[in-house]
């Protein structure tokens, strides 16, 4: 991630006038929403444009040739453009709109995976990876014979870069790896991983679930092949992702899923399948999601992702500071490079009863597993609380934060 | 909500200092239960005399909630007929996932310490975790009691 670290003077209490979910009470006392890496909230303008969507444009796309179908059609495509320039991908065909990160790491496993794959051929994921971009893989690896290989990561929750040298190999069929771990925060340094691999001839999948929200994204810079994103967790809507994809490599992939909109003509002896993006898109897409996902974008990069890193990164520290003052904490994930995510433990407490101390302190945080079950185990925990910084939240929130986490040391005295 | 309701003296002490911790060897019956949405997990172990739970006790990792029941539950059913634990089950059950359920202190006994679970639904899960798995410790104790009763050597 290539985010540049200047003027992060952000005007926040404006910010958060734009986003009515953060004015109300939970329990009597003003939300401190912390769950940000699970789900952002929403800018008014983002909910407005689905709204006036519906409201006024709503047909199907490329379908009609009447004014509403035409104007959705615009409207979905322009999303598509938005998409395009935000992370730099080379063309329209290349942005597929899936459901989210998860039907994106599907859709690259089962259409460019599984045709390619023989037994005893290896993909490599690391060990801080979500359930997301494991199970697709055991999935595929069970249908191929086909075996999974485990980058470690250390203590600190760094991947292992000389073992990851030792385990890529000619049998290295696939690199998957997070960009950014949701449960430790590690940004991962992906371009030294993605420079092995493309000397070695192996397609790079990234998972930018966590990444993108937080930083700038560019597609070719990073030499990706795949690249997996979800808009919920940038602002966006719940129910739609990207997929980029090289495209040469989707080009030569077979559709996915089956139906309307992917395809050319049908008969009942032969189909001919849409050109990309189509071709992956099976049935009426999530019109307005798309419609969501791009206000949510110019929204975001009108503030500038730049200047939202920097001061996450701000926010990051000072949270991280001030949890170190307090005794029988732990930070959970210390990497020198991490995204606004804050992983610890509470000496003697359970995070499940942090979890409910805070929430009654109307502090929203996560605790459990954060689906990286095998993160938990390497650190030998059942469950981790994770705070997660959004660019609207603030110092005080933070001070909050750590009032109800003294509230919970103190019930367990 | 009032966090010292949930958080009651008893369910900070048991939690700390749960009773009956640890495997029991030899066991009639044990079995695992696990909370896979937190991470908690949990062995109950029993032995039986007759048709009376002689002792249970439990080993594994949780949230307070799930320790201090379990804690509570290896005190509550000690020396019950297999019929009671039942009902009893069926009491903290109730009062525990139904908000108006009168709470009979009488018949709960410290288990009453865990009715302020009932204000955090989210919870529930943690409390009852443990009565579950000794059901399903009672349930194995019984199919092998049917299929191999107790030959004794008296």
């Amino acid at each position: 991630m290539n985010a540049v670290r200047k003027d992060s003077k952000l005007d926040v209490e404006a910010i958060r006038r734009d986003f009515p979910i953060l004015t109300q009470s939970i329990n009597g006392k003003p939300l401190v929403y912390l769950d940000n890496a699970a789900s952002s909230q929403r800018r008014v303008v983002v909910i407005e444009a689905i709204s006036r969507y519906y409201e006024h444009d709503h047909a199907n796309v490329h379908r009609g040739v009447h004014a509403l179908s035409q104007r959705a059609t615009d409207m979905f495509e322009g999303s598509r453009e938005t998409v395009r320039r935000f992370i730099n991908a080379h063309s329209l065909k290349e942005v597929i709109f899936t459901r989210g990160t998860t039907e994106s790491i599907n859709l690259v496993a089962q259409s460019f995976a599984r045709p390619r794959l023989q037994p005893g051929d290896e993909i490599l994921i690391s060990h801080l990876e979500h359930h997301a971009n494991i199970v697709p893989w055991q999935l595929v690896c069970e249908q191929t014979g086909a075996k999974l290989k485990v980058i470690p990561i250390d203590m600190i929750g760094n991947v292992n870069f000389e073992a990851f040298e030792q385990l890529i190999g000619p049998r290295t069929k696939l690199l998957a790896l997070a960009h950014v771990s949701n449960a430790l925060g590690t940004v991962v340094p992906v371009a030294k991983f993605i420079a092995v691999a493309k000397r070695l001839g192996v397609p790079v999948l990234l998972d930018g679930a966590q990444a993108v929200p937080h930083s700038v994204v560019d597609v070719q810079a990073l030499d990706c092949d795949f690249y997996c994103f979800s808009a919920h967790k940038m602002c966006g809507p719940t129910g739609i992702g990207v997929l980029y994809g090289r495209e040469a490599l989707l080009q030569a992939m077979p559709p996915w899923q089956g139906g309307g909109e992917m395809i050319l003509s049908v008969t009942f002896e032969k189909t001919t399948y849409n050109d990309l993006p189509a071709k992956f898109e099976a049935g009426t897409p999530h019109i307005a999601g798309a419609i969501g996902l791009a206000a949510a974008i110019d929204y975001l990069t009108a503030i500038g992702m730049d200047r939202i890193a920097a001061y996450e990164h701000e926010l990051l520290s000072y949270a991280t500071a001030s949890l170190a003052k307090l005794e029988g904490t732990r930070v959970i994930g210390t990497a020198a490079h991490k995204a606004a995510v804050m992983s610890f433990e509470l000496q003697g407490i359970h995070p499940h009863d942090v979890g409910t101390i805070l929430d009654v302190e109307g502090v929203a945080i996560r605790t459990g597993h954060h689906c990286a079950m095998p993160v938990m185990d390497f650190y030998c925990i059942p469950a981790t609380a994770r705070a997660s910084f959004a660019f609207y939240n603030t110092r005080e929130e933070v001070d909050r934060l750590m009032a109800a986490i003294r509230r919970a040391q103190e019930m367990f005295r | 909500m009032d966090l010292k309701d949930l958080y009651r003296d008893v369910i900070v002490d048991h939690n700390k200092q749960p009773r009956n911790f640890g495997k029991l060897v030899p066991a009639d019956a044990h079995a695992d239960g696990h909370n896979p949405l937190c991470g908690d997990r949990l062995t109950v172990y029993l032995s039986m005399a007759g048709d009376k739970v002689d002792t249970v006790k439990f080993d594994g990792h949780g949230c307070a909630i799930s320790v201090a029941s379990a804690s509570l539950m290896t005190e509550a059913v000690r020396g019950k007929s297999v019929a009671a634990v039942g009902d009893l089950f069926h009491e903290v059950h109730n009062t525990l996932t139904h908000h108006d359920a009168p709470i009979d202190t009488e018949r709960l006994g410290k288990l009453a310490a865990l009715t302020g679970v009932r204000d955090f639904p989210a919870r529930v899960k943690c409390a009852s975790l443990c009565w579950h798995t000794l059901n399903a410790a009672l349930d194995m104790y019984a199919r092998h009691q049917a299929a191999a009763p107790t030959v004794s050597t008296e």
